[in-house]
């Protein structure tokens, strides 16, 4: 009976650990997309941040400085993705490529010469009980999370009023539906796109933090692991609904951590086909909703004043 | 393809030179996203602490006037020419392949099973069955992002990505169990049979035929997209799909084709991994050349020739990295960082190349893909 307590108490927290990332990461995907901006440079924006958060928590001891030095960092590439798509109108896939790639040559190079004994352990983010609510018995370890859990419980609910019931998310839902209607309204379309995307950078360099300074706890190359991948198919999952994002992401995260489980009960699946669970689960889910999730209008359209 | 692209730009008066600034314009953007790759690289290098001077030196000599060198060169060239014909004919189609890597590791253990089945058949009948099996299973995995994306409409970029990670866990699973060669100490295949070898072209090296079958395809391919119907019906599904369906073509079936040959090409680079360099199947055992073809085949602007060349160009990278870094003491992570950067610049050079010519449009239009690839739009049939 305890056994069995543990055991689900383990894995409603492993299934956190996992989804929290994700999450972020998908929520920034959602920004950018519902702006029309589409983003498939999450992967290399969370691998920035990751790798920026392990730097600077390093270089300074203090694991805050590392997440603002994320978010920091992070934005900046939400900058060029912004500058790329938007200014000069490159393909919006080929910049996310572009931006993948280039993340993942240059924190393998810079991690060489700041790692150079390999990981290093870093100054983690510690959790931060919430009083009273802790001290509950079994669910107490629900609120023993860090701040940057209680932050996303917070972000979803508040994300979800501001797109649909706010001015900011009319604006922003007008920008990835109808950039022509909103440009006519007097909204400025690259505007709303460029502080979609640099805010999705910034929620990427988060979700990179979070899996460097509180869940793993060193840096690796290429340590995002198709994590920005699999938010995108949470977004498209989630239909571009924060709510249901998150709760794509909680599934794919669910999956992440029963895999785990499984390995360490020692049931007898080979363990490959336990690690490419995740993302079996992810491509089923987009094969189940085909057809169903309509992406906004404009998105990965470019949009200029002049053409017709 | 490329014709369209430069019909505003200005024109120089004689036939000849014509021709060349033509060509020039073509490659100008490529060549300049390198150049600004490796002028970054340095500034890494002198971050590091190292002389870039030093460090490319080392680099090149190596890769390019030594034997060994040069060969080690052609080894890496191989798998990248092959991968990333592939994404370059998924491209003219307008489809993005992203997964060539998965299609890398199937392809391996496709040629992997007939090279260990059918014991003692001769070699002109093996080998070729052998680099078939390769084909087949790649092409075979990435068709199914291929149907997915026409029966379905789920767009092929995020398929394939996800396809990657699974194909790369199964072959791990095939080597770990049903392929394991018995007492091994790190998971790897058995031998394939002998009848099954690419054959060695440079003596003492690792060196293999495979460079030949990469460098003929590249040829075939060239003739075949420009003046054949398929290659016709190809561009024309890549340039504008709901014309191509006016025009009575396939446009669903010509997508899934694409895809299968795209993914066969990628799958044939594993064979060549397979049946010409370990002769084994490993784990693990690209070292991410599905990416790096990406990278090559949007520098090389839907040109199959160019990809040769490209594809040399980061061969050159891979085979005297690790020589730059015993004598320069540079990480040979920077290699990654020039490789990844040059997609960077390519997408700015050629956005600044269209401002230029004042062309509002949006910039990949005949440019650098064809105008609807990746966009989310549903496949009109």
């Amino acid at each position: 009976m305890d056994a069995q307590f543990t055991f689900l108490q383990d894995y409603v927290l492993a299934s956190i650990r996992l989804t929290v990332p994700l999450a972020y990461a998908a929520l920034g995907g959602l920004l950018s997309e519902r702006s029309g901006v589409l983003n498939i440079g999450l992967e290399g924006m969370v691998l920035t941040g990751a790798f920026a958060s392990s730097a600077v928590a390093l270089m300074t001891g203090n694991a805050w400085y590392g997440l603002i030095a994320a978010i920091a960092i992070s934005s900046l590439v939400g900058l060029v993705h912004a500058a790329l798509c938007v200014n000069l109108r490159v393909n919006q896939l080929v910049s996310g490529l572009a931006i993948n790639l280039a993340a993942a040559g240059l924190t393998a190079f810079c991690a060489r010469i700041l790692f150079p004994s390999g990981t290093v352990a870093l100054p983690k983010i510690n959790p931060l009980p919430i009083p009273l609510l802790h001290s509950i018995p079994v669910l107490g370890a629900l609120f023993t999370q860090d701040i940057l859990v209680y932050g996303l419980l917070i972000l979803i609910p508040i994300g979800s009023y501001l797109l649909f019931h706010s001015s900011w998310g009319l604006a922003l839902r007008a920008v990835g539906n109808y950039p022509r209607a909103a440009d006519t309204a007097g909204l400025s379309v690259s505007w709303v796109r460029y502080i979609s995307v640099i805010l999705c950078g910034a929620l990427c360099g988060i979700a990179g933090a979070y899996l460097a300074l509180v869940h793993v706890g060193f840096f690796t190359e290429g340590m995002s692991a198709g994590k920005g991948f699999i938010a995108l198919a949470a977004l498209i999952l989630g239909r571009w609904n924060p709510v249901y994002t998150a709760l794509a992401c909680l599934l794919f995260g669910a999956t992440d951590a029963l895999q785990l489980r499984i390995q360490a009960f020692g049931i007898d699946i080979p363990y490959q086909f336990l690690l490419m669970l995740p993302y079996v689960a992810a491509l089923l889910a987009l094969i189940g909703i085909a057809g169903k999730a309509t992406p906004p209008a404009a998105l990965g359209l470019p949009y200029s004043k002049e053409s017709k | 393809m490329n014709q369209p692209s430069i019909e505003n730009r200005p024109r120089p008066p004689s036939g000849f030179s014509q021709q060349a600034m033509q060509w020039l314009w073509i490659a100008l953007p490529p060549l300049a996203a390198i150049g600004a790759a490796l002028l970054v690289g340095a500034g890494l290098m002198v971050v590091a602490g190292a002389s870039p001077i030093v460090a490319y030196g080392a680099l090149f000599r190596e890769s390019l006037t030594t034997y060994y060198g040069f060969a080690n060169t052609l080894t890496k060239m191989t798998p990248l020419l092959l991968v990333s014909l592939g994404v370059l004919v998924g491209l003219r189609a307008g489809q993005f392949n992203l997964g060539g890597e998965g299609q890398i590791y199937m392809g391996g253990l496709g040629s992997l099973i007939v090279g260990l089945n059918f014991q003692g058949l001769p070699m002109w009948i093996h080998l070729p069955l052998a680099l078939l099996g390769g084909m087949l299973f790649g092409g075979a995995w990435a068709a199914i992002a291929g149907y997915l994306k026409v029966a379905r409409g789920l767009n092929e970029v995020l398929t394939t990505l996800l396809l990657n990670y699974i194909a790369q866990h199964f072959v791990s699973y095939m080597v770990n169990g049903p392929f394991k060669e018995p007492g091994a100490p790190s998971p790897f295949s058995p031998l394939v049979a002998e009848s099954a070898f690419l054959p060695g072209i440079l003596p003492k090296t690792q060196a293999h035929a495979g460079i030949f079958l990469g460098l003929a395809i590249a040829l075939i391919l060239t003739v075949v997209l420009s003046s054949t119907p398929f290659g016709y019906q190809v561009d024309m599904v890549g340039q504008n799909p709901i014309a191509a369906r006016y025009a009575n073509i396939p446009v669903g079936k010509t997508i899934v084709m694409v895809m299968a040959l795209s993914g066969g090409l990628a799958g044939l680079a594993g064979s060549c991994e397979v049946l010409g360099l370990k002769h084994r199947l490993f784990e693990n055992f690209s070292p991410g050349y599905g990416f790096d073809a990406i990278a090559i085949a949007l520098l090389s602007r839907g040109n199959p020739i160019a990809v040769i060349l490209t594809a040399l160009f980061f061969g050159t990278l891979r085979s005297g990295a690790n020589v730059m870094q015993r004598s320069a003491n540079v990480p040979f992570t920077v290699i990654y960082a020039i490789q990844g950067l040059t997609v960077l610049f390519i997408a700015i050079s050629l956005a600044l190349l269209e401002f230029r010519n004042k062309r509002s449009p949006v910039v990949e239009a005949a440019s650098l893909t064809p105008p609807n690839a990746g966009t989310p739009a549903s496949v009109p049939d």
